[in-house]
């Protein structure tokens, strides 16, 4: 049996000429831990972590939406982001990660401790703020809790998350960089680099897109054609999932074990998060 | 018979973003050509309601809704000029035109010099341009000087609604690429639209200043926003006697040196002013050229530029006031060059 011998691709031959059609009718299925009403549908996915379930009652008690007071701003980015994306999966991220993040995502900074009076600060620019007043509002970061500042431009944190974890893994062998993004950043230029370069360069980090439907009023039939960003992972070399964002279980457990496998293969891992 | 008295000319009060919205109406409903894309610009009616009501009125193949990429929509738009369209293209900052800026020079700028004339790319980018209030470093850069440099683009930066008319429909009627730079601040602000100005085929020539008040003291050059904050000082240093010439370039590039010149035979003295940064400015180059040239035999004192302070520009309110000129910047530079 011949063998194609290309550098640039390893395959069997095809003798009957068929294009691959993009599946967006049944595309990557959505992992998922509980059902609508929230039961655990099988035990031996529940993380059955019971620091886990504290804060999975902080997190649906009201005070802890403070990104209210945040909407009382004059400029800020309204998150639809729920708390299964936000808080959970980097509960039990024990090792220090860094992490690029964008707009919508600084619940994970709060998760880390931020104090809630350097949120309002940093949003006032006042002359607490540990920026001195340089930045937009909600435009976090935070040094010491390994949380970079967040820049407005969409997607350019991604190369940027890619070269610190380059950085990393020549550093240090046991920490990881995540870099969130939502579906739309996720159509620039930037983003098809940084995935790209993480795979060649075999850096450890996950990215974690938050796919809510709609990037201001363009919705994802108008952003991309394709099964969503969890079918692009594999085009670049990177091990990818699709969860339910909304399931606090699943995200759990989808970046815990993305994070464990980014070290111990130094690989890269894309996860979709579908929310609304 | 009794003939009727014609009708009195009538004025009204139009803002500039609606002066824009009735360019692309009328540019859309003009030639078949004409389409505008962009992030937002359709379901939305633009992120700054521009182009309101023109994706109802036009439909899907006029007005186009991007995906997030910018450097992939000025391709695709560069693309369209050199098959044959005549698109306008979006950035919903020029901030943002930093992730295409390769396509709008390399592609639109340079390709009907590279192809001897052969390739034309007949495109208008558009979009706000400089400071807006509380959007700090990544969103309040003004680019007229990085445009303004380069061969092969016209570049517009229109103040009043009668510019913002008048320019977007020269600039979409022009073959060349043109780079439109507007200001977010003054989308809102009405301004006298005269029935000229009101016509369906009302153009402003590209390339031509406009003396915006008549003085005999000193000359003020700007363009776009800041054009408003010397009117502003003309007003008040009228009241002290000194009468201060405006001119609004309306072009940075084709600039029109000669009307700055003219103005200097005049008065004898000029300050620039502008609301990008100082090193390697527009007032840079203004000045250089009025060196230059037979102007500089008039100038009684050397020229003075107002700009931004050298920083990018920070959030916090009392921090972006100072580093923006203010009205107060402006008189004082005026009396510094008068020596009063």
């Amino acid at each position: 049996e011949e063998k194609p011998q290309f550098p640039g691709a390893s395959a069997e031959f095809a003798e009957r000429l068929e294009f691959i059609q993009p599946n967006v009718i049944s595309g990557i299925p959505v992992y998922r831990v509980m059902d609508r009403q929230g039961h655990i549908l099988h035990p031996s996915e529940d993380p059955q972590h019971v620091l886990l379930l504290e804060h999975v009652i902080n997190m649906y008690d009201p005070p802890n939406t403070c990104y209210l007071h945040v909407w009382l701003l004059t400029y800020t980015v309204s998150t639809c982001v729920t708390p299964g994306t936000c808080y959970q999966h980097v509960l039990l991220l024990e090792h220090v990660i860094n992490m690029y993040d964008h707009l919508n995502t600084y619940c994970v900074l709060m998760y880390r401790g931020y104090p809630l009076d350097l949120f309002m600060a940093q949003c006032y620019g006042n002359s607490m703020d540990p920026g001195k007043g340089r930045q937009m509002p909600v435009h976090y970061g935070c040094r010491q809790r390994h949380f970079v500042t967040i820049s407005s431009p969409l997607a350019t944190q991604i190369p940027q998350a890619v070269g610190a974890a380059y950085a990393i893994k020549r550093a240090d062998a046991n920490r990881a960089v995540i870099c969130y993004f939502g579906e739309g950043a996720a159509s620039e230029g930037d983003a098809h680099a940084g995935f790209n370069f993480a795979a060649t360069l075999e850096c450890p980090i996950v990215f974690f897109c938050r796919n809510n439907g709609y990037a201001i009023s363009t919705p994802t039939s108008e952003q991309y054609r394709g099964d969503g960003i969890a079918a692009r992972g594999p085009g670049y070399g990177l091990l990818s999932i699709r969860v339910d964002g909304n399931d606090v279980f699943a995200v759990y457990r989808a970046t815990r074990e993305a994070r464990r496998r980014a070290v111990a293969e130094n690989r890269p891992v894309l996860i979709e998060a579908m929310t609304y | 018979r009794r003939g009727l008295a014609p009708p009195a000319a009538t004025v009204s009060q139009v803002t500039v973003r609606d002066a824009l919205n009735q360019a692309l109406d009328e540019e859309l409903e003009r030639d078949e050509r004409v389409f505008l894309l962009g992030e937002e610009v359709a379901q939305y009616d633009g992120a700054y309601k521009i182009s309101r009501g023109l994706w109802k009125k036009y439909g899907d193949k006029r007005v186009i809704d991007t995906p997030i990429s910018e450097m992939g929509f000025a391709g695709i738009a560069v693309g369209a000029a050199m098959a044959g369209l005549r698109p306008v293209c979006e950035f919903m900052t020029f901030n943002f035109s930093m992730q295409a800026i390769d396509q709008v020079i390399n592609s639109a700028a340079k390709t009907c010099y590279m192809s001897a004339g052969l390739i034309g790319v007949p495109i208008v980018f558009r979009g706000p341009n400089g400071a807006s209030a509380g959007v700090a470093a990544q969103h309040s850069q003004c680019f007229a000087a990085w445009y303004g440099h380069c061969p092969g683009l016209k570049v517009v930066s229109p103040w009043s609604a009668e510019d913002a008319k008048g320019l977007l429909k020269a600039a979409i009627r022009d073959d060349n690429p043109v780079v439109m730079l507007e200001n977010e601040l003054l989308y809102g602000v009405p301004f006298e639209l005269s029935e000229q100005a009101q016509s369906k085929d009302f153009i402003i020539p590209i390339g031509k200043a406009k003396i915006e008040r008549q003085g005999t003291h000193i000359t003020l050059v700007s363009h776009s926003r800041l054009v408003g904050h010397c009117m502003e000082t003309a007003s008040v240093l009228a009241k002290e006697g000194v009468e201060c010439e405006v001119i609004n370039m309306r072009t940075i590039r084709p600039m029109d040196i000669e009307a700055v010149e003219a103005s200097i035979v005049k008065t004898n003295h000029l300050i620039t002013v502008e609301g990008g940064w100082p090193q390697f400015g527009v007032g840079a180059e203004i000045c250089a050229r009025i060196m230059e040239g037979p102007a500089f035999n008039y100038l009684d004192a050397p020229a003075v530029r107002v700009t931004s302070t050298d920083v990018p520009m920070p959030y916090a309110k009392n921090l972006e006031d100072n580093s923006m000129p203010q009205v107060k910047d402006i008189i004082f530079a005026v009396k510094k060059v008068l020596n009063i």
